[in-house]
């Protein structure tokens, strides 16, 4: 029941890219279809994932251990970075079919703060282990759905007649407000 | 001559907010008042104008295949400092920025100009490149701050313009960001198009 509430409040009512701003860049960036939005979804979550892991340990077993706090940034970008690198490396190995498909979006993932900012913040939470993979995997999914559901409206966006200072960003931007306010009807329930 | 060209070109040209549209998300996520934004910014400005001169320091030391990587650790230190810094003499300022202040790391502009102009520049053009950039982002900061902090609750700078309950409290909320950003992109647009 925990979890599952955990799930529900970081899907719908904290959505990662539309309350909590993290993430935006490929949220405006990767947006234009909805095929290529599913996909980069896909790998944020698969790296947000063992990501999250990687650095849980690495915060309990090493910084934590020897009152390094303060590396934390430091170390916690630099596993990222590298982290991201060694998975498309095995990728491209063992699963080339899931390469093909997370391929092209995996470079781009390094600079995405949504990835640093939930490693840091399951510390600050101060979840356990299991907590922080359920939400690392359940804020992944929000933004998936987030991205999914603004680039199947920017799809239909292309075909309008928008005038032609708002065209491109200035529009997209006010779709994204359009979409946040949605999601704050979600506030009540979890 | 040329050396204000490269302090104006980050502040009005190549506004990272209004044009290059860079650093999408402390944009979004700092500017709930006019003081948020523009201490957001001005914390950004000094790691990118520290980043900027150290890089360029080392850039022929550093072998051309481990450059991205250490270009993050230079960055990093610095975000770290200004972390520690804010915790220790500005702790509630610390706590309404949060998580945006460590992820400075990941912001595009500090790495964009570190790899765009401080590898290939001398230390004092680098260092004016980081004051022009930073100032424009500050600037374009504090601006959306203002906009969202009058809209919403009719202050700038927590100074009261009109009452506060005429304001629309969407504005301070996450999707007041979004549209308010929107419309400002768009009328920077229409000014440069003219």
């Amino acid at each position: 029941m925990e979890y599952l509430l955990m799930f529900i409040a970081a899907v719908f009512v904290n959505n990662i890219v539309l309350a909590q701003f993290l993430g935006i860049c490929p949220f405006l960036g990767v947006s234009k279809k909805i095929s290529t939005a599913l996909g980069m979804g896909m790998a944020v979550t698969f790296v947000m994932a063992i990501a999250t892991i990687v650095t849980y340990l690495l915060q309990k077993f090493v910084l934590d251990a020897f009152n390094l706090g303060f590396m934390q940034t430091i170390s916690f970008i630099l596993v990222i970075a590298a982290l991201v690198q060694m998975v498309e490396i095995i990728l491209k190995k063992v699963s080339p079919s899931l390469y093909q498909a997370l391929g092209v979006f995996l470079p781009l993932i390094t600079t995405n703060c949504a990835i640093l900012g939930v490693a840091i913040l399951v510390i600050n939470k101060e979840f356990n282990l299991l907590q922080s993979v359920v939400y690392a995997v359940s804020t992944a999914l929000g933004f998936m759905l987030a991205m999914v559901l603004f680039a199947g409206i920017r799809e239909q966006l292309a075909l309008a007649n928008v005038p032609k200072g708002m065209k491109g960003t200035p529009i997209a931007l006010v779709v994204a407000g359009l979409l946040a306010m949605a999601f704050m009807g979600f506030s009540g329930i979890a | 001559m040329n050396k204000l060209k490269i302090v104006l070109n980050g502040l009005i040209k190549e506004n990272p907010t209004f044009v290059l549209l860079l650093g999408m998300c402390p944009t979004l996520g700092t500017t709930s008042s006019a003081l948020n934004g523009m201490s957001m910014g001005l914390a950004t400005a000094f790691v990118l104008i520290c980043s900027n001169v150290v890089i360029s320091l080392i850039k022929n030391i550093i072998p051309d295949k481990v450059r991205i990587p250490s270009f993050i650790v230079v960055i990093a230190t610095f975000v770290t400092v200004v972390q520690m810094f804010m915790e220790a003499y500005l702790p509630a300022l610390f706590e309404s920025l949060g998580l945006f202040i460590p992820l400075i790391v990941v912001n595009c502009i500090v790495l964009g100009r570190a790899e765009a102009f401080a590898a290939k520049n001398n230390p004092f053009d680098s260092m004016l490149d980081g004051v022009g950039m930073g100032l424009g982002f500050t600037l374009g900061l504090t601006i959306l701050g203002s906009v969202r902090e009058f809209l919403g609750t009719g202050k700038i700078f927590s100074l009261t313009i009109y009452p506060e309950h005429y304001g629309a409290l969407i504005f301070v909320l996450a999707p007041g960001a979004f549209i308010a950003l929107g419309y400002l992109i768009a009328i920077v647009n229409k000014l440069q198009n003219k």
